[in-house]
């Protein structure tokens, strides 16, 4: 019995003494968090936990505290500026990555390129059948994200310019549902992160300009000739400065960033 | 002596700790409508921003829905929405370096507001969007009102945009229908094969066939729904677009018949209990009468079970209607308003699941969310007290 409660007592202690770093925030980000935790506490210095559960839950918990680093796939909300700067808390962004999103069909589909405009007549409900952008005779099933995802944002920003969906689009809760979806549905049309593409679905080139068609690969997104790139945003409140720089410093060195290029995203 | 003592402590250890569970549940519920009310005071605009017009214009007010078919260029122009023939000019903040330089807005961004002021003057047919705090001191514009929520437009409003900028569209019925009709048509398909399955189990099938087959259906019980709903994605969708040959497979059909696969293990198990615990002379009087096995299970054991059944029934409904995960992975989540089975939807808490993660605590959103939820355990409650009203006064 003695022994039990000097071995709760010592855990206790243990969690409460330990520079333990906590980081919460985007599903996107997950991957490139969990792996770059775990190389940093192999390495010995220091400890490291990682959660998801979303953008704005990363956000929300730097506000309350409950965590030492926010991760996000899209940029802060002026609201949620606003309530940190009330709650007293300087806050640092810092950009450690990039993330791709390409445009999926199924495979059966002629159609190889869009251009942003059609996109964004296919998400608003306007162009309704395959035939008006040059496919079969076909009724054009529309898969998206749930609002709660950066993925849904940043696509709504660059590819809609801000515009609604059409009430009609199927959301979707995660990108391998996206990706099950489109490949199972004849007339589907999808959008997913660069990272999770897959041989049972396929990639189409996009133009934003309507002459210039780039396929989506990674030499295209790292060089900048693919449009449809995102940041990736870690944020920390500026009081914690010293506690987060260790393992800040880490995702930014090499090892760190080619981590980041490992797990399939862009590194910077 | 100490027995006494001993005897009081016990008894009061039982009545506290069930003091405490209620008054957890009503704290719980009171959070809960505490946090939903609030999407009936919160303004619809987006948090921290205004909108304004120019001096001239002749509206104070626009209503939501026309603000967002401004912003969604589907209204173009004043008249459509009672103004002046005249094309709308859209402003917003992130436009600002288009028509001012760089000096003109301040390295610090300190002449902003005066650059926002003089946009809006100078522009008659501008509706423009911007952070309340670069409203400047001497504005020249016009605030538009937007207002809040009432609560029969959350009710009746057919359209779920939440995070629609600047204004959200908080219309519930959509959802509303989605949950009931994927809840309906579950119960349709699993009532029938629960029933059939507990009678077998309990009055036809030989001992060992019954103690395989209940673990069995137990087992399904304990599955988690995320399994189910990865399960319904690739099997029971691919079928349902086939069979129907739709366009699309994640339909409220598909919810049901994934949710009616879940409900199965609660029904039959109730069911299979109540069932059983007909007494046995009851079997026996009816047998001696000269009824055959099908009569006495249809005129005595399913009338003198009834009420066990019907719980089963309202566990399964319960299941089906505050199920989220497997919904949410095969209806689609489309939020049109559903006509038939066959046709995506989007369910209550399918909505409140993939939403609430990501919104901003306390905001319009958030509250919206905890409204969906106040629906959501109104419905439920009046299901269980509609049920419980009929059974006594069945056995009465």
């Amino acid at each position: 019995m003695k022994k039990v409660i000097l071995g709760c007592a010592l855990l206790i202690a243990s969690t409460t003494f330990a520079q333990n770093i906590k980081i919460k925030g985007s599903d996107t980000i997950l991957p490139i968090a969990q792996e770059e935790a775990s190389v940093f506490n192999k390495m010995g210095k220091g400890s490291v936990s990682v959660t998801g559960g979303g953008s704005g839950v990363g956000i929300a918990s730097l506000l309350d505290n409950t965590t030492d680093i926010a991760t996000a796939s899209r940029k802060m909300k002026m609201n949620e500026k606003i309530k940190l700067s009330q709650a007293g808390k300087k806050v640092k962004q810092i950009i450690i990555g990039r993330d791709a999103l390409s445009v999926i069909v199924n495979p059966s589909n002629p159609v190889k390129k869009l251009t942003r405009a059609q996109l964004e007549g296919i998400y608003t409900g306007k162009i309704k059948n395959w035939k008006e952008v040059g496919g079969k005779d076909m009724n054009i099933v529309v898969y998206s994200r749930e609002s709660s995802s950066g993925t849904f944002e940043f696509f709504k920003e660059h590819i809609m310019q801000k515009k609604n969906f059409a009430s009609s689009v199927l959301a979707m809760p995660a990108t391998g549902a996206v990706v099950q979806s489109v490949s199972q549905t004849a007339g589907a049309i999808g959008y997913i992160g660069m990272a999770y593409d897959n041989p049972k679905v396929r990639q189409l080139s996009i133009s934003y300009d309507g002459k210039t068609f780039t396929e989506p690969t990674r030499e295209n997104a790292k060089n900048g000739k693919y449009p449809v790139v995102r940041p990736l945003y870690i944020y920390y409140v500026t009081t914690s400065e010293a506690k987060v720089k260790p393992f800040v410093d880490f995702v930014m060195s090499k090892k760190g960033q080619a981590i980041i290029d490992k797990v399939g995203y862009l590194s910077l | 002596m100490v027995k006494k003592v001993l005897n009081f402590l016990q008894v009061g250890v039982l009545a506290t700790s069930s003091y405490v569970t209620s008054i957890v549940v009503l704290l719980i519920i009171i959070f809960l409508f505490n946090e939903g009310a609030g999407v009936f005071t919160k303004s619809l605009l987006e948090e921290g921003f205004v909108i304004a017009v120019n001096k001239s214009n002749k509206l104070n007010a626009i209503s939501p829905k026309d603000i967002k078919n401004i912003f969604d260029q589907k209204i173009t122009n004043w008249k459509q929405i009672g103004g002046d023939d005249n094309a709308i000019t859209l402003f917003s903040i992130d436009e600002l370096p288009n028509f001012y330089t760089e000096e003109e807005i301040g390295s610090d961004f300190e002449y902003m507001d005066t650059c926002i002021n003089n946009y809006i003057a100078n522009h008659p047919n501008v509706l423009a969007y911007f952070p309340e705090r670069n409203v400047a001191k001497n504005f020249q514009g016009k605030m538009i009102k937007v207002g809040t929520l009432g609560v029969f437009e959350f009710v009746k409003g057919k359209e779920w945009l939440p995070t629609a900028r600047p204004v959200a569209q908080l219309g519930i019925l959509p959802l509303l229908l989605g949950t009931l009709m994927v809840s309906l048509g579950a119960i349709l398909l699993a009532l029938p094969f629960g029933l059939v399955t507990a009678i077998y189990m309990a009055e036809i099938a030989h001992p060992v066939a019954r103690k395989v087959l209940r673990p069995i259906i137990e087992l399904l019980a304990g599955i988690p729904s995320v399994v189910y709903g990865f399960f319904g994605l690739i099997i029971v969708v691919p079928i349902v677009q086939k069979v129907f040959s739709l366009d699309v497979g994640e339909t409220a059909l598909a919810g049901s018949i994934v949710l009616a696969i879940m409900a199965l293990p609660t029904i039959i198990s109730i069911a299979e209990d109540a069932i059983r615990n007909v007494p046995n002379n009851m079997r026996e009087a009816s047998l001696a009468l000269g009824a055959t096995q099908w009569q006495t299970i249809r005129s005595v054991v399913i009338p003198y079970s009834k009420s066990g059944i019907m719980t089963g029934a309202i566990l399964g409904i319960g299941r089906a209607i505050g199920e989220t995960m497997a919904v949410l992975m095969v209806t689609g989540n489309a939020s049109n308003m559903p006509t038939t089975f066959l046709q995506p939807v989007r369910t209550i808490p399918a909505t409140i699941a993939a939403e609430l993660g990501e919104t901003a605590n306390g905001g319009l959103h958030y509250s919206a969310l905890f409204a969906l939820g106040c629906i959501l355990f109104l419905a439920t409650m009046a299901l269980n007290l509609y049920v419980q009203l009929a059974l006594k006064k069945r056995n009465r």
